[in-house]
């Protein structure tokens, strides 16, 4: 019963994550609905390995540990890169230049 | 008792989506921010209740802890840069919500199909507990029966650094100096942190705790210093800094290379793959267990950073 309580709000958090990803544009907001995301994934993951009753199995565990390091590491670089956009466009997000600068007029 | 259990359970739950929504969605960026690290605390609860102490331990160490801290420091940069003008409003976009609730429904069912799952790894961890030299058995699996994954791992956190460095190369601020009160309590709390990470890493063996989060806690005390204005000196900055980021991974390779090369020819460098397959392995008295007794791997988690 608590599996499938925190799988389905594992669940819950992924659409969360990849609602934020798609509709917020600040880069920021984008990092966190991307680590949001990556809970989601790791609640799944262990709540599934677990059976009630049973030791848990420690691989899923120790593989969330890395998981989590792993996104910690990706995290830092991201904002390395959110503040060099930010600095050389002046905007913290990813905006399509306009069209007419990419298409030359014939 | 039960009832209280599961009555738990469900608010913690809705607790989380309800923190992680707050955070994607009110418009203060800040406030996300702090939300996001009162949903990282909140998770490490459910890893608790998961029965997960070590994820929890590293949850609330690296993902609330850490990372809070690396986005709070970058959203001043980002203010100071003068970049950060309020953006409009996110809309509402139903289209897109549309479809992710869809998608949401189908993985939530494929979920729920999956739960009983009988099938697990603990038994044959248990069955090898006793040759990977830790009781712990996440520490075992983490530096013995996946050290792979923990290898690569800590390249990707030396490849995110280079990155970082090359990319960041603006010449420091000078900054505002931070007040002494600061600076008087990381003087005291500088040298339990290092206590701390130590005792984490000694009590990994047995019990939860491990490199992971002893490194997290290390990593934490660094944080601390550089917000109160501490920097190392200009001439460690250079090559030995460098030098010093290479210890971890490179001291990881070292005793890998040092464990293959005194097996047998045969397997190689694949050692850590193939031990299931290995007869060797099998064979409590066949030569190679006897040269390679599982103390190596104590050496192996004192490497780790």
């Amino acid at each position: 019963m608590t599996a499938a309580f925190y799988a389905l709000a594992g669940v819950a958090l992924v659409v969360l994550g990849l609602y934020g990803l798609s509709v917020q544009a600040h880069l920021l907001r984008k990092l966190l609905a991307v680590n949001i995301l990556g809970s989601g994934v790791f609640l799944v993951l262990v709540s599934l390995g677990g059976q009630p009753g049973a030791a848990p199995d420690p691989v899923p565990h120790a593989m969330v540990i890395t998981g989590i390091v792993v996104a910690v590491s990706a995290t830092a670089l991201g904002l390395v890169l959110m503040l060099k956009v930010a600095a050389a466009s002046g905007r913290p997000t990813l905006d399509d230049a306009p069209k007419e600068d990419r298409c030359p007029k014939e | 008792m039960n009832l209280l259990q599961t009555g738990f359970d469900g608010l913690l739950a809705l607790g989380l989506i309800w923190l992680a929504w707050r955070a994607l969605a009110c418009p203060d960026l800040f406030r996300g921010i702090v939300l996001f690290i009162a949903f990282g605390l909140l998770m490490a609860l459910a890893w608790v209740r998961l029965e997960a102490p070590d994820v929890a331990l590293a949850e609330a160490a690296i993902g609330a802890g850490l990372t809070g801290a690396l986005l709070l420091a970058a959203l001043a940069r980002l203010n100071r840069t003068a970049a950060a003008q309020t953006l409009p409003r996110e809309a509402w976009r139903s289209g897109p919500a549309l479809l992710l609730v869809l998608a949401g429904a189908g993985l939530g069912l494929a979920v729920l199909s999956l739960i009983p799952e009988p099938a697990g790894l603990q038994a044959q961890v248990a069955a090898e507990l006793g040759r990977s030299g830790v009781s712990n058995p996440v520490t075992a699996v983490l530096l013995n029966f996946r050290g792979y994954d923990t290898l690569l791992e800590l390249l990707v956190l030396l490849l995110a650094l280079l990155a970082a460095w090359s990319l960041d190369a603006d010449p420091p601020r000078r900054e505002a100096p931070a007040g002494a009160v600061l600076d008087m309590l990381l003087r005291l709390l500088l040298p339990v942190l290092v206590l701390a990470a130590a005792y984490l890493l000694w009590a990994g063996a047995h019990a939860p705790g491990g490199a992971f989060q002893a490194g997290a806690v290390l990593g934490a005390a660094g944080v601390l210093a550089l917000l109160a204005g501490w920097r190392l000196q200009p001439h460690l900055t250079g090559t030995p800094l460098r030098l010093a980021v290479t210890i971890g991974p490179g001291g990881f390779l070292l005793v890998a290379w040092a464990f293959a090369a005194g097996r047998p020819a045969a397997a190689g460098i694949s050692a850590g793959t193939r031990r299931r397959s290995d007869p060797a392995d099998r064979d409590p008295g066949h030569p190679v267990h006897r040269r390679h007794p599982g103390s190596a791997v104590p050496g192996l988690a004192a490497r780790r950073r």
